[in-house]
């Protein structure tokens, strides 16, 4: 039980830890970096968020503060494949790929992997790749067609 | 009465059309669980890109009026609230669709909510140009506090932490003076190429909204959403309606709770409903009903939501702070094409403001006659599983996100935004005040350095700044809120963290 909640704490003071050390940063550039009249605001700012990140670092180091439902491991473990995919989306496929084919692969990869329906189910496939294609197709009638936004184009479409 | 002459904008063909499709859709996305209104608005900036100022306002602004009421529908049928404002509403609403009178809470619903968004939105027709007028006498110092009272207000009162709101209006701020300053065209924290030009205001919007809802919906993972299927059985309109009218108290009291509370900027739909309906609940003289499948419950909770839309937005007209989110997000809006408002929003830019204000009252009659009769198509869209939803907003925010500048920085942005708040979010923190701080950043900072460049000409920093009744008054509010929020936190958190420790 005792090791339970000292993972609890430590799990919210990850957070904490983190935001203090980027207002730290953020202070100690405000007042070192040239030219000093640009940093004058950032500086007010800064010591502000300092004192209330330090304020609310200590809540958490004292356990005082367990705001927030935390991160389970079930929940950890359902997130890691999307947020995994949605990454690779975004900084390797979109441009490589294209941003359609890759658009199209995401949709389709991540409502496979979330989708309920058996992975050997014949007719999910064919209700997945309909609606990915439905969806897209939509997609590109508003995005190129109607607002003509030009997309990034990559090995593929 | 100047509204009258801006009325005829609104009946213009693409004008009316696109207030047509923001109210279905509007009412659609809303009955949608998952995606909240302010999301909904986010992700709708996009395509404003290509319209005239009024058209994309008219546009967001149906999808606001539209996607509140529109919560309603999911939660009235399958007692999972379309958004935090129709909470209230599930209390009483699924209660009786449990007793087979869906289609009557439904109809009662959109009445109480246009009844009290039109009421709302006239406070904000007369109550709009009376405070601008008045706001004409602000100067920087005063404008300052006022986006410093903005971001507290938000970081105090819709925070579960006071501290953590707090911290996290500053990290809005914080953010905002990202990349180059206005002053001295010097770059600031620019640690990434995709920061050179600051962080594009849609981008953040979009990621700080709609990737969090993206990755909650992925935590259920492959597991189904349990839903009870509930038939909604046709009800006569006109029965509602008479019903909804002898509903006078509970109506009343909602649309006079849900205007004063969406005056008050921060406080939003969610207390605005639950506010309204506990005090409906108190002056009824039948209180052991609610929570039973009562009809002065739905009454009560909606037009008080609805009611709150139109006054959210007098301190976003008036004084470009945004009340709320959603306000926010229409802020964003409103900048994207190149309109700021303020004390000269109704000198500069009548037809935009007027036509805006006029499209939202419209748009409440509107919502009124599509709720009531696509309410039953509406609850199938609530039906929509969370793996196809998920899908469509993650890439709907990709591509908007990327079609705000035709830039893959803005994307970067956009997700290391979203992603990150989804983790603070679940230790406390949350996106509203980061997003006040985002918005009101720019004007605090303007500000602060257009009074500094006074104050050092004349009578120096502390006494500009820190002197003057309006001066005061705004740094006692800005005190207060936060004093407030530590008043009324402090007690129950103590006693429930008490527990808490015993129970482990």
């Amino acid at each position: 039980m005792s090791q339970m909640s000292t993972a609890k704490r430590l799990q919210h003071l990850a957070p904490n830890v983190i935001v203090t050390a980027l207002a730290a940063i953020v202070t100690w550039i405000s007042f070192t970096q040239e030219p000093a009249g640009a940093y004058l605001f950032p500086r007010l700012i800064s010591v502000f968020m300092l004192v209330l990140a330090l304020w609310s670092l200590a809540r958490a180091v004292l356990g005082i503060s367990r705001v927030g439902t935390g991160l389970s491991a079930e929940t950890a473990l359902n997130l890691a494949p999307g947020v995994a995919l949605i990454l690779i989306y975004v900084f390797w496929a979109a441009k490589t790929l294209g941003f359609y084919t890759a658009s199209t692969a995401a949709f389709l990869l991540l409502f496979t992997i979330y989708d309920p329906t058996p992975i050997t189910s014949v007719r999910g496939w064919i209700k997945r790749i309909v609606i990915s294609a439905a969806f897209m197709a939509v997609i590109y009638a508003l995005f190129t067609l109607l607002l003509k936004v030009q997309m990034p184009r990559g090995l593929y479409l | 009465m100047e509204f009258v002459n801006y009325f005829g904008a609104v009946f213009e063909p693409v004008a009316f059309m696109l207030l047509l499709g923001g109210t279905i859709g509007g009412l659609i996305l809303g009955a949608t669980p998952g995606l909240s209104p302010t999301m909904a608005v986010a992700l709708l900036i996009p395509f404003t890109f290509h319209l005239t100022p009024v058209q994309g306002l008219i546009l967001l602004g149906a999808a606001y009026t539209a996607t509140v009421a529109g919560g309603a529908v999911s939660a009235i049928l399958l007692k999972i609230p379309g958004a935090p404002a129709n909470i209230a509403t599930a209390l009483d609403g699924f209660e009786m669709a449990k007793k087979g009178e869906g289609a009557r809470a439904l109809q009662m619903s959109f009445l109480a909510s246009g009844v009290g968004g039109i009421v709302g939105v006239m406070l904000l027709i007369f109550l709009t140009p009376v405070l601008a007028q008045w706001a004409l006498a602000f100067g920087p110092s005063h404008l300052f506090w006022l986006a410093i009272l903005g971001v507290t207000v938000i970081g105090s009162l819709d925070t579960k932490s006071t501290i953590k709101g707090l911290l996290s209006g500053a990290l809005g701020i914080w953010l905002s003076t990202i990349g180059y300053d206005d002053i001295q065209g010097a770059q600031r924290f620019v640690f990434h190429d995709a920061l050179t030009g600051g962080i594009n205001i849609i981008a953040a919007l979009i990621g700080l909204f709609a990737i969090p809802q993206v990755l909650e919906m992925l935590t259920q993972g492959r597991t189904p959403r349990k839903i009870s299927v509930i038939e909604v059985r046709p009800n006569k309109v006109l029965h509602s309606v008479r019903e909804m009218f002898s509903n006078l108290k509970p109506l009343g009291l909602g649309t006079v709770f849900g205007s004063i509370i969406g005056l008050i900027p921060g406080v939003g739909g969610q207390i605005a409903g639950l506010v309204a309906y506990d005090q409906s609940k108190k002056w009824s003289s039948r209180p052991e009903k609610y929570g039973t499948g009562h009809p002065e419950g739905v009454v009560a909770a909606e037009s008080a939501n609805n009611a709150m839309v139109g006054p959210s937005l007098v301190p976003l007209l008036t004084l470009a702070i945004p009340g709320s989110p959603t306000a926010a997000v229409l802020l964003g809006g409103l900048l994207i094409h190149g309109i700021f408002p303020g004390p000269m929003l109704f000198t500069n830019y009548p037809d935009v403001a007027w036509t805006f204000i006029n499209s939202m009252l419209i748009g409440q009659i509107l919502m009124v006659l599509f709720g009531l009769y696509v309410a039953s198509l509406a609850a199938r869209v609530a039906r929509i599983p969370t793996p196809i939803l998920a899908s469509a907003v993650l890439i709907l925010a990709v591509f908007g996100s990327y079609s705000v500048q035709q830039s893959m920085g803005d994307v970067y942005v956009m997700l290391a935004l979203g992603v990150g708040m989804y983790f603070l979010e679940r230790f406390g923190f949350s996106a509203a005040p980061l997003v006040l701080g985002l918005i009101l950043g720019p004007i605090a900072e303007n500000n602060f350095l257009q009074g500094s460049m006074i104050a050092d000409a004349t009578v120096g920093r502390t006494h500009y700044f820190l002197s003057g009744t309006l001066n005061l008054v705004l740094i006692g509010l800005v005190i207060a809120s936060v004093a407030f929020s530590f008043w009324s936190t402090m007690g129950p958190r103590a006693r429930r963290a008490r527990t808490a420790e015993v129970q482990t």
